[in-house]
């Protein structure tokens, strides 16, 4: 069989907030009551090369549940799925840039047969002038298993900073946050996926 | 034409997928990424995702001409809108959520930030979703959108076009862009359009008049089909240089 050429990406522009972002398209929350681990709320913003909020961004975020399980037939570890977690999640940007997810912190899962990776999320951002996504992952500052984590040891290591999310110190449900930074010296790292 | 600076980091195939910083498009400029992109090998992580199970999708979502809601037609030339999703290696991609966006016949967005002095249309809201099929098909039936301006630089026009969306089966397979007509003048100075690299890409993006399709006393038919990205990444490294549209 021939392959087919890809399709090409283009921008999603500005107006795409009524069909990608109503009301049951936008996904900021990802748990209910009954979704188990350790419920946490990620907040951050998204900033330009003059660190100027970008306000008409959209963020979507991937990652597995509690247990390092995603939901997903690609998945078949023994790993136990969650009926009540997808580990999807969909934000718009407001005014000031900022974003937001409540989710649940993801379990560690494999890289392959030996390798395990350190509790991510895949974030994924699309904007005006974005001609193309961008694929990031967020980390957790504050664990451990960051440093054998296999991805952010591909990372310049002056650079892994920008995919550390940091525990806010008093907060009533545990907060990340984690800013996206599209161009500067403080860039977020982007992957070549 | 006059040249304009494109950068050279480019996520995915050089042949296929626009540069983040495409000058004449100027919402690049401060927003595309100045460091390289880290190559990093696919995992779990990026080869499983969320799937169609995110929205509820009826029917009437796929009827962008009534699903306003208001009992009345959108006014325009009704189209059917129809193709394939297909993976890389041109097998269907089935139950796979697509929401599109577009202007309405006049070209004008129902968002606060449109504000051209085209018409609004009651019946139209512009927006829709549907799933893919077993075979992989999707299908709409909407108005042909018109096309409308924008302050990029000094009359600047888009094209006529349908903003898709398509969640795909896995992350990196994740894909929006947009799809155009054929035969629009207006293709040759739009600099988003040319930003894609080649011209076998930039046809990647343009529907066919299909007459077997087109319903008498109905609507006129245009078939496009979509190619996702999966487990195969052919990304390799070369300069750029070439000619772009302001």
């Amino acid at each position: 069989m021939m392959t087919p050429k890809l399709t090409t990406t283009q921008t999603i522009g500005p107006f795409f907030r009524n069909a990608l972002l109503r009301e049951d398209a936008a996904r900021n929350v990802l748990v209910g009551a009954q979704t188990l681990g350790e419920h946490i709320r990620i907040e951050g913003r998204v900033l330009d090369g003059d660190h100027s909020p970008v306000s008409d961004a959209m963020v979507e975020i991937w990652q597995a549940n509690s247990f390092g399980r995603y939901n997903h037939h690609a998945d078949t570890q023994p790993a136990l799925l969650d009926s009540a977690f997808t580990g999807f999640g969909r934000s718009g940007t407001d005014d000031d840039g900022n974003y937001w997810f409540e989710t649940v912190k993801p379990g560690a899962v494999p890289f392959d047969e030996e390798r395990m990776q350190a509790p991510h999320i895949v974030f994924t951002v699309f904007s005006r002038g974005l001609l193309n996504h961008l694929f990031t992952r967020l980390y957790f500052a504050d664990e451990p298993a960051n440093e054998h984590d296999p991805i952010l040891h591909l990372v310049p290591t002056e650079r892994r900073v920008t995919l550390l999310a940091q525990r806010e110190p008093a907060s009533a449900i545990p907060t990340y946050h984690f800013n996206i930074v599209l161009q500067g010296g403080d860039e977020t790292v982007f992957f070549n996926l | 034409m006059s040249v304009t600076t494109i950068g050279s980091i480019i996520r995915g195939d050089r042949e296929v997928f626009p540069p983040y910083l495409y000058e004449a498009y100027r919402s690049t400029v401060k927003r595309a990424p100045k460091m390289p992109l880290v190559d990093v090998p696919l995992t779990l992580s990026e080869l499983t995702g969320p799937g169609p199970g995110i929205s509820a999708v009826t029917p009437e979502d796929a009827d962008l001409t009534t699903n306003a809601g208001t009992g009345g037609e959108a006014i325009g030339q009704r189209i059917i809108v129809t193709g394939r999703v297909l993976d890389e290696h041109g097998a269907p991609v089935p139950k796979m959520l697509i929401e599109v966006w577009q202007a309405n016949a006049a070209g004008r967005y129902l968002h606060k930030r449109d504000q051209w002095p085209g018409p609004l249309d009651p019946n139209f809201l512009g927006i829709g979703r549907c799933l893919t099929d077993e075979a992989g098909v999707y299908r709409f039936l909407t108005i042909r959108p018109g096309a409308y301006p924008w302050k990029n630089h000094p009359n600047a026009w888009r094209p006529a076009h349908i903003h898709f969306s398509l969640l795909g089966p896995s992350v990196v397979s994740r894909l929006i862009t947009q799809m155009y007509f054929p035969d629009d003048p207006l293709h040759a100075l739009d600099p988003i359009f040319n930003s894609v690299p080649t011209e076998e890409a930039r046809r990647s993006l343009i529907a066919s008049y299909a007459h077997d399709v087109t319903e008498p006393e109905w609507a006129l038919g245009w078939r496009w089909d979509i190619v996702l990205r999966g487990e195969r990444s052919t990304p390799f490294e070369a300069p750029v240089q070439r000619e772009g549209v302001r």
